[in-house]
């Protein structure tokens, strides 16, 4: 139920609710985009046909090094 | 792009939590979760490194009451078509489940979304759409968004929306178990964010962390949590930060408020939890199905309708017990054969355990 699974938007309506999102598996569909603040080209998350997030690539990129780091800063202390 | 897999750091964390040496008991609250950790053996490993960690009741299909279904499954009877999410229409009530009144001839429709729902009601004029919104503050937001805008008026919603901080609050005043930590789910925060868990780190002096669904999501919340107990520390630490914002998703949370207040509602297994459900506002009656058909409704009423006879959902939910100890699991009480939700639901513990290790 609380799934969320995360795609690309491809394009949006010109009313900016609906947005097309390619989840890199070929699978293209519309989700409502209303509930958040999204470009083409965003990372965003889905739940229930509804985006529900937009993701921050960089902070996905980091985020193995931030555990690295976290548990290093533990051994010094 | 989100591929969090690397072994050697697992392996790491896991071998930092052992040399701790403690004896723990942390909780979640996502079958999604349960289903991560299950499925890798997790929970498992973590068992042996002193972590004991148990679903509570976070499954929304899991949490929902006896009562609610037999509102749903007398709306069906009377002629309305009735919708919902999946596993929800294999929930046994009393006498039937959504699916059985189906296959009687009643008009009961799966949907993906709220939004399908809709459609059918667009599609259908003659027809009186009823949808059973169940879900926790990830799929309420979407129930909302939906009826802000014109919806038809031959379509209503039943709402099941429950949220989560009062049912962590719940269980720890029921003080049945003592819990050391929670695990918080990642997409109920990628809505509202940090600061509503806070007081129960504040209150209870339980430390808490948000986390993400990857194994390696999981080892690091495990892992940020024994690092609190062990510094004598307990607050709210978000792991998810790559999708949980601070302070969640404020467009989301206002469509919810305009919608939605909170009110009074029992949880499978659970008494009555203060504030912990979300009815329509009076704004919304003409869509509230409890107001729109109260009539029809009255003579459930007075009645009171059990759980299934054996069945341990309660006490499972509670994290009193996990699935395999309820007599009925894996012999009676299978998928196929499913007694109570924990074992109809994708996400409920007694369907996760029995679809992983091999019944
Ligand atoms: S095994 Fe079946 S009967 Fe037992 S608690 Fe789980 S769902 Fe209920």
């Amino acid at each position: 139920m609380c799934l969320a699974i995360p795609g690309k938007i491809v394009s949006i309506d010109k009313e900016k609710e609906y947005a097309t999102v390619d989840y890199g598996d070929g699978t293209k569909r519309k989700a409502n985009v209303s509930l958040v603040d999204v470009k083409i080209g965003d990372y965003i998350l889905v739940h229930a046909g509804f985006a529900i997030q937009v993701l921050d690539e960089k902070e996905a990129n980091e985020t193995l090094d931030l555990f690295r780091e976290m548990l290093s800063s533990e051994e010094e202390t | 792009m989100f591929s969090l897999r690397d072994k050697n750091l697992a392996n790491e964390i896991v071998s930092k939590i052992k040399k701790l040496d403690v004896n723990l008991k942390f909780m979640h609250v996502c079958g999604t979760h349960q289903d991560t950790l299950v499925k890798n053996g997790l929970d498992v490993l973590l068992k042996k490194c002193g972590v004991k960690i148990g679903q509570g009741p976070g499954c929304p299909v899991c949490v929902t009451t006896p009562m609610e279904i037999e509102e749903m499954l007398l709306f069906a009877q009377n002629g309305k078509t009735v919708s919902t999410f999946g596993d929800m229409v294999n929930v046994p009530g009393e006498t039937h489940s959504l699916q059985n009144m189906k296959t009687e001839g009643c008009d009961v429709r799966t949907v993906y979304g709220i939004e399908d729902a809709v459609s059918i009601a667009r599609n259908s004029k003659d027809k009186d759409v009823v949808f059973m919104a169940i879900g926790f503050e990830t799929t309420a937001p979407t129930t909302a968004s939906v009826l802000l805008k014109n919806s038809p008026s031959n379509f209503s919603v039943l709402s099941c929306h429950r949220i989560i901080p009062p049912a962590l609050k719940a269980i720890l005043d029921m003080g049945e178990l003592k819990i050391d930590g929670f695990i918080e789910p990642g997409h109920v925060s990628t809505i509202i964010g940090v600061k509503p868990y806070e007081f129960i780190s504040k209150e209870y002096n339980v430390p808490q962390v948000i986390a993400g669904f990857e194994p390696i999501d999981l080892l690091m919340a495990v892992w940020m949590l024994v690092h609190q107990i062990t510094r004598g520390e307990a607050s709210v630490e978000n792991e998810y930060v790559r999708v949980v914002k601070e302070d969640g998703n404020i467009k989301a949370q206002k469509a919810m408020d305009d919608v939605f207040e909170l009110a009074d509602v029992k949880w499978r297994g659970f008494p009555v939890i203060p504030k912990s459900g979300l009815k329509l506002k009076d704004k919304f009656e003409g869509y509230d199905a409890r107001k729109k058909y109260e009539d029809e409704l009255q003579e459930l009423r007075n009645r009171e309708f059990k759980e299934p006879p054996g069945c341990l959902c309660g006490d499972v939910l509670r994290g009193l017990i996990s699935s395999k100890e309820c007599p009925l699991f894996g012999n009676k009480c299978t998928p196929n054969t499913p007694v109570g939700p924990c074992m109809v639901s994708i996400e409920g513990s007694c369907n996760i355990e029995y679809r992983y290790t091999n019944y």
